[in-house]
C-alpha cells in the first residue's frame, strides 16, 4: 500500500533525523529541534536538507521565533502562497507531528476546537473524562504539540473565539466535569487565513491580539515565479496524464508577466502603472491557466500552446467582477499589451475573447 | 607619535559617537583633528548655535555645479567631537584634503569605488554576517563597555594589509598626516584625531616621511572654494552623504544615541505611539509581545541584542499585525525620521542665494521690498529669462513675484507684482540642500513634490505646466513618470478627463516654445486610452446633475483631442480596430469610443443627445435624423426627450436654422405632445432655447412660420445670378480655381 501523499514528518524523516543528531543548540521545552535547526529544515542547507519553502529567510525566522516565544502564529496570504505547506512543515519539525489539524469551514463546530462527547458512553456511564472525545487542539495541549488550524477566518466567529482561552490561559476548561486540561510545554497553534477573500469572518481583535502575524508574499521576482510555474505545470501535466505538448517557456513567461503586472500594478520594466483587478491572480491561478491551455492545445489544437489557448483562461482569471475588472483588463490591454510589438498575436487573441 | 590618539569611527555611527565623546572626556586632548575640509575651521565656532542635522557645504563661486556636502547629525562622531571641542575650549581643526583641491578635480566615482573596497564588508563577511551594518551594530555600536578603538585599529590594519593607497585616497591621507605633523610641531601635546576607521592604519604606526607626503601633494589643481553650513534633513541623510557612507536609518540611530537605556523597549513603545496617533488600536500587551519577539528573533539569529532588523520584524508581526502600510508608516516616521536642521544668523551665504544674486544682476532685475508691477514680453529673450526665474522661485516657495492678469491679448505677455521679503532669504537657505543654482533646486523640488505620496492628479498636471513655464526640462521626466503612475491608478475617469485638456495644452505649449516635453505625448495618449476604457462605465446610471458635469468633461476632452496631431502613434497598428486607417489616430479612436457609447440604450438623454451632435458634426453619423426621431418618439419619456434635445442643441441653435429636416423633426415632436406632456417638458425646453442667442431664436421662429407655406425656398436659386457671388466668395477663402 502506498499513500497518495505521505505526511511531512514521514516523507522527510531522514532529514529530520540528520538535523536532530547534529543539533546541539538549546531546544525550547517540548521541541524536537532547536529553533535554528527548524529554520534550516524549512529553508534547506544546500546539501543534506532540501528547501521546503522558497522565499525570504526573515519570514521563516519570524515564524519560528514566534513559536519559540510561545505565541500563536497566524500565517496570512492570498491563496497559493504556501501557507498550509509552511504550517505543516513547521509542525512536523517542531513536534514531529503535523496531523493535529482543524480544518476551518463555515460548518466547523465548537467540538472541533474544544471537545465532543461519545454519547454511547455518556449515556451508559454518565459524564466522565473517558466519555470525552478530544479535539485535535485538546490533544495537542495534553501532549505538548503544535496544533494547526486551517482557514481560521472561514470558521464562524463564535467557534473562533473558543480559541481565546486556549491561547491566553493555555488551558481548556471542561465545566461538565468540573476540571480542565492544561497545556503542556511545547503546545502552540499555527493558524492560516486568507486575507483577500470576501465573505470571511474577520477575527475579533481579542483573538487577533493573541497571534503574531506573518504575511506570506507572492514570489519576489519574475524569474522565481516562472521557475515555480514551469516546474509545477510539468508535474501537473504528468500526473493528469495529459498528452505531451510543447509548452514554450515564452508562453509561461508571458502568462506570469501578465499576472505579475496586474497583481503588482506596475509593468515589469517599472515604467507604467496599471490598475489591479479584484481577483488575487496568485501563482496557483497562473498554473491552472497554463494547465488548461495545455489541455486545449493537446486535445483540440496541434499540440503547441499558443496565445489563443491561454487568452480565454487569462481573461477568466482577471475578470472576476464583471464591470470594474473588465475596465481594468481593457485598460491593460490597450495601454500595455498593445504597445508590445512581440505580443501582437497575444493582443489579437485577447481582443477576440474579451 | 606619542600623545596622539587616533579614533577610528564609523561615520554616522551612534555607538562611535558615544565612544568618541567618552574617550575625549577621558583623554582631555588639547587639540582635536576631525576628518573634513580644513577651510571650514573658521566655521567651527558657529556649531553650538546650529541645530543638527546640518551639513558643511563647499562650493566654487561661479561654478555652482561643483559642490560637496559633509552632513552631520547629532549622532555623528565628528559632530560630537566638534561640540566637545567648542564647549571645552579646545581648538578643533579639519584635517582632510582641502575642498579647494577636491573640488578642482573632476570627481571620478569609479576611482573612488575601487579604492574603498568596503573594508567593513570584508570584516563582516569574515565574521559570518551577511549585512555589514549588523556587524558594526554588534561589535561596535552595541558594545556597552570598554573603548573599541584599539580593536578597530587592529582589525583595520588586518583589512588594509597589503593595500597601497593611490590617487585621491593617497592624497587625502597624506594631507591628514601633514595636518597632524603641523599640529605636533605647534606644540600640542595631546592630540585626538577623529577619522573614518579605514584611515586609522594610515595615521598610526610608522608614518611615511614628510617629504614623501609633500611629494604626493605637490602640484594639485586648485580652485577657490567657499564653505558654509546649510540645514539638512534625515531623509537626505538617508539618501546620500559626502562621506560615502550613507545610512538608511538615521531615525533609528538618533534613537540609539538619545535613548539612555533599553533602546528596544523604548523604540517599540514609541512605534505603538505612532500607530495610535493614526488611530490604530495598539495596546501595551502588543508592545510586550513585540519586545519578546524581537528578543526571540535576536536569539534565533545568534545576536547579543535586538537590532533594527529584529525590531522591524517584531513591529510588523505584532504591532502592525502584518499590515505593510503600518510598517511603512513606522519606516517613514521613525526609521528615517523627518527632522530638519537649522542654521543660525551668522552663517555665510549659501550658493543658492549667490546664484540668485548673480542671475538678478545679469537680468537687470533688482530685488526691492516695495511692491512693483512689471510687464514681461516673452518674445524678448531677457523677459523670457526673467519669467523663467520668477516661475522657478515660485516652485521653491519664494513668492518674490505674484502673477497678475495680463493686460492685452496674447499668451506672450505676463504681468507680475514683485516684492522681496526677508523670509524669502530664509526659504532659500532652507532649500540650499536641494541644489546650488535656482534652476537645479527648483527642478529637484519639483521632482520631490512629484514623488510625494500626497500629490493628486490635478497637482501633478499643474506641476507639469509649471515646469514648462519655469523651463525645467530636467525635472520633467520624473514629474511625468509620477503623473503617468497617478493617472494609471486613478479610478475616477472624470478626474482623468479633467486633467487631459491641460496636458494637451502643455504638450502644444511645449511644442510652441521648443521646450522638450518628450514623454508628454505618450502620457496624453495613454490617458486618452484610459478615458476610452473608463467612459462606457462612467456614463452608466447618471442623475441629471452628474450627467451635466460629465458632459462638460466630454466636451473638454473632445476639443482637446481635436488639438492632438493625427499622426499615427507607435505600437501595433491597424490590426484589430474596426475600420483601419483613420481609426488608429487618437481622434479616430476617441470618436469610435463615443460612437460605441452612443449606441447604448441606457444612456442619459442629455449625454446621448450631445454625443449624437458631436458625431454628426464630425461626419461620423449618416442616420442622425433616424436617431433624433427615435429619441423623440413616443416610446421615450418626454423628460428624457427634452434632455436629449438640450444635449443635442447645446452650443447654439444655428443647426435648427440651417437644417430644415431636423427642425421639422423637433417641430413635429413638439406639436405632437399632449397638453400635460408639454407642461412637463416646458422648463427643460425653456432652458435649452433660452440659452440661444436672440437672433438665433428669431431665425428659428421665422423659419418655423414660413415653413408651412413656402418650404423648399432654398432650392429656388437662380444659379446664373448667384455664380458671380459664389466666385467672389471662393476667391476670398483662397479656393479661386479649385
Amino acid at each position: 500500500m502506498t499513500v497518495l501523499r505521505p505526511h511531512a514528518e514521514d516523507q522527510y524523516a531522514e532529514e529530520l533525523a540528520v538535523l536532530a543528531k547534529d543539533d546541539d543548540r538549546p531546544r525550547p521545552p517540548g521541541w524536537k529541534l532547536s529553533p535554528w535547526a527548524v529554520t534550516t529544515y524549512i529553508l534547506g542547507d544546500g546539501e543534506r536538507v532540501t528547501p521546503k519553502y522558497v522565499g525570504a529567510r526573515r519570514i521563516v525566522e519570524v515564524a519560528v521565533a514566534t513559536l519559540a516565544t510561545d505565541r500563536a502564529l497566524l500565517l496570512l496570504g492570498v491563496p497559493g502562497t504556501a501557507k498550509t505547506w509552511l504550517s505543516e512543515h513547521l509542525a512536523a519539525a517542531i513536534s514531529g507531528d503535523s496531523t493535529l489539524l482543524v480544518q476551518g469551514t463555515a460548518g466547523t463546530a465548537e467540538e472541533a476546537v474544544r471537545y465532543g462527547w461519545n454519547y454511547a458512553r455518556l449515556l451508559a456511564e454518565g459524564p466522565s473524562f473517558e466519555a470525552l472525545t478530544p479535539s485535535p487542539i485538546m490533544r495537542a495541549m495534553a501532549e505538548g504539540r503544535v496544533a494547526r488550524v486551517e482557514e481560521l477566518t472561514r470558521m464562524p466567529s463564535d467557534v473562533q473565539d473558543a480559541l481565546i482561552t486556549v491561547l491566553s490561559e493555555k488551558t481548556l476548561p471542561i465545566p461538565e466535569l468540573n476540571r480542565e486540561v492544561q497545556a503542556q510545554r511545547g503546545f502552540n497553534v499555527i493558524a492560516t487565513a486568507n486575507d483577500r477573500d470576501r465573505g470571511v469572518n474577520e477575527l475579533s481583535s481579542a483573538l487577533r491580539r493573541r497571534f503574531n502575524t506573518v504575511v506570506l508574499p507572492v514570489p519576489a521576482t519574475a524569474e522565481e515565479e516562472v521557475d515555480i510555474v514551469a516546474r509545477r505545470v510539468a508535474q501537473l501535466g504528468r500526473s493528469l496524464e495529459l498528452p505531451e505538448t510543447a509548452t514554450g517557456l515564452a508562453e509561461i513567461r508571458r502568462v506570469v508577466t501578465v499576472f505579475r503586472e496586474l497583481r503588482t500594478g506596475v509593468t515589469e520594466d517599472g515604467r507604467t502603472k496599471v490598475k489591479s483587478p479584484s481577483g488575487t491572480l496568485s501563482t496557483a491561478e497562473a498554473i491552472s491557466v497554463l494547465t488548461s491551455g495545455i489541455a486545449l492545445a493537446a486535445h483540440f489544437g496541434d499540440g503547441v500552446v499558443r496565445p489563443a489557448d491561454v487568452a480565454a483562461g487569462i481573461v477568466g482569471a482577471v475578470v472576476q467582477e464583471p464591470v470594474s475588472d473588465r475596465v481594468v483588463w481593457r485598460e491593460y490591454l490597450e495601454t500595455v499589451v498593445r504597445e508590445r510589438s512581440d505580443w501582437r498575436d497575444f493582443y489579437r487573441a485577447c481582443r477576440e475573447v474579451s | 607619535m606619542s600623545g596622539v590618539s587616533i579614533l577610528g569611527v564609523r561615520h554616522h555611527g551612534p555607538g562611535s559617537a558615544r565612544a568618541v565623546r567618552r574617550e575625549l572626556e577621558r583623554l582631555r586632548p588639547d587639540a582635536i583633528l576631525v576628518e573634513g575640509p580644513p577651510e571650514a575651521d573658521a566655521l567651527v565656532r558657529l556649531a553650538p548655535a546650529l541645530e543638527p542635522p546640518v551639513a558643511l557645504l563647499a562650493h566654487v563661486p561661479g561654478a555652482p555645479s561643483r559642490a560637496a556636502f559633509w552632513p552631520f547629525a547629532a549622532f555623528s562622531p565628528e559632530w560630537q567631537a566638534i561640540l566637545y571641542g567648542t564647549s571645552a575650549g579646545v581648538p578643533v581643526r579639519f584635517c582632510d584634503l582641502p575642498a579647494a583641491h577636491s573640488l578642482a578635480t573632476e570627481r571620478d566615482d569609479d576611482d573612488q569605488a575601487g579604492v574603498l573596497a568596503d573594508p567593513i564588508g570584508s570584516l563582516a563577511a569574515a565574521a559570518g554576517y551577511d549585512d555589514p551594518e549588523r556587524w558594526w551594530e554588534d561589535v561596535v555600536e552595541h558594545r556597552g563597555g570598554d573603548t573599541p578603538f584599539e580593536v578597530i585599529a587592529e582589525a583595520m590594519a588586518a583589512v588594509r594589509e597589503g593595500h597601497e593607497p593611490d590617487g585621491h585616497e593617497a592624497r587625502r591621507e597624506a594631507y591628514m598626516r601633514k595636518t597632524l605633523r603641523a599640529a605636533v610641531k605647534q606644540g600640542f601635546g595631546r592630540i585626538a584625531v577623529i577619522c573614518g576607521a579605514w584611515h586609522v592604519p594610515a595615521l598610526s604606526g610608522p608614518l611615511p616621511s614628510a617629504t614623501a607626503d609633500n611629494a604626493v601633494l605637490r602640484g594639485l589643481p586648485k580652485v577657490k572654494a567657499e564653505l558654509t553650513w546649510v540645514p539638512w534633513t534625515y531623509g537626505r541623510l538617508a539618501s546620500w552623504s559626502g562621506y560615502g557612507a550613507g545610512i538608511t536609518s538615521p531615525g533609528w540611530y538618533h534613537h540609539l544615541f538619545d535613548a539612555p537605556d533599553r533602546p528596544v523597549e523604548r523604540w517599540l513603545a514609541q512605534a505603538a505611539g505612532v500607530l495610535r496617533e493614526e488611530g490604530l488600536a495598539v495596546s501595551s500587551a502588543h508592545v510586550i509581545e513585540s519586545v519578546r519577539l524581537a528578543q526571540g528573533l535576536a536569539a534565533l539569529r545568534g545576536r547579543p541584542l535586538a537590532g533594527l532588523g529584529e525590531v522591524t520584524e517584531a513591529a510588523r508581526a505584532v504591532l502592525c499585525e502584518g499590515d505593510d502600510l503600518a510598517v511603512e508608516l513606522i519606516q517613514r516616521r521613525m526609521v528615517v525620521g523627518d527632522r530638519l536642521g537649522h542654521v543660525s544668523d551668522g552663517t555665510p551665504m549659501v550658493p543658492l542665494q549667490r546664484d540668485l544674486r548673480e542671475t538678478q544682476r545679469r537680468l537687470k532685475f533688482k530685488p526691492e521690498a516695495l511692491d512693483r508691477e512689471v510687464d514681461l514680453d516673452l518674445r524678448k529673450p531677457l523677459d523670457l529669462e526673467r519669467s523663467h526665474l520668477l516661475h522657478r522661485l515660485r516652485l521653491l516657495g519664494v513668492d518674490w513675484g505674484t502673477q497678475g492678469q495680463a493686460r492685452g491679448k496674447g499668451t506672450f505677455r505676463e504681468t507680475w507684482t514683485l516684492g522681496w521679503r526677508p523670509e524669502h532669504d530664509l526659504a532659500l537657505i532652507e532649500h540650499a540642500a536641494l541644489g546650488t543654482t535656482v534652476a537645479a533646486a527648483a527642478a529637484r523640488r519639483a521632482t520631490d513634490v512629484a514623488a510625494g505620496s500626497s500629490a493628486v492628479l490635478a497637482d501633478l498636471t499643474s506641476l507639469v505646466e509649471r515646469c514648462l513655464l519655469a523651463d525645467l526640462p530636467q525635472a520633467l521626466p520624473e514629474v511625468l513618470a509620477a503623473l503617468s503612475a497617478k493617472a494609471a491608478l486613478d479610478t475616477d475617469v472624470t478626474s482623468l478627463m479633467a486633467a487631459l485638456p491641460a496636458m494637451v495644452r502643455a504638450h502644444r505649449y511645449g511644442d510652441v516654445r521648443g521646450t522638450s516635453a518628450h514623454g508628454l505625448a505618450v502620457i496624453v495618449r495613454s490617458m486618452l486610452e484610459r478615458i476610452r476604457a473608463g467612459l462606457p462605465v462612467a456614463v452608466t446610471g447618471l442623475a441629471d446633475e452628474a450627467a451635466k458635469g460629465l458632459l462638460k468633461h466630454v466636451d473638454a476632452v473632445h476639443s482637446a483631442v481635436a488639438l492632438l496631431s493625427d499622426t499615427p502613434a507607435g505600437g501595433p497598428e491597424g490590426g484589430p480596430e474596426s475600420g483601419a486607417g483613420a481609426a488608429s489616430s487618437p481622434r479616430g479612436r476617441w470618436l469610435a469610443t463615443l460612437r460605441g457609447v452612443c449606441d447604448r440604450p441606457d444612456l442619459h438623454g442629455l449625454i446621448e443627445g450631445r454625443l449624437t451632435r458631436i458625431l454628426l458634426d464630425s461626419g461620423e453619423l449618416d442616420d442622425a435624423a433616424d436617431r433624433m426621431s427615435r429619441a423623440m418618439s413616443r416610446g421615450q419619456a418626454p423628460a428624457r426627450a427634452a434632455a436629449w434635445v438640450e444635449g443635442f442643441l447645446a452650443g447654439g441653435g444655428l443647426l435648427l436654422v440651417h437644417d430644415p429636416r431636423l427642425l421639422g423633426l423637433v417641430d413635429g415632436w413638439l406639436t405632437g405632445l399632449s397638453g400635460e406632456q408639454f407642461t412637463d417638458v416646458l422648463p427643460l425646453l425653456r432652458r435649452t432655447f433660452g440659452a440661444f442667442a436672440a437672433p438665433e431664436r428669431r431665425a428659428v421662429g421665422e423659419r418655423l412660420r414660413s415653413a408651412g407655406d413656402d418650404d423648399g425656398t432654398e432650392q429656388d436659386v437662380d444659379e446664373r445670378r448667384a455664380a458671380a457671388a459664389v466666385a467672389t466668395v471662393l476667391s476670398i477663402i483662397g479656393r479661386g480655381d479649385g
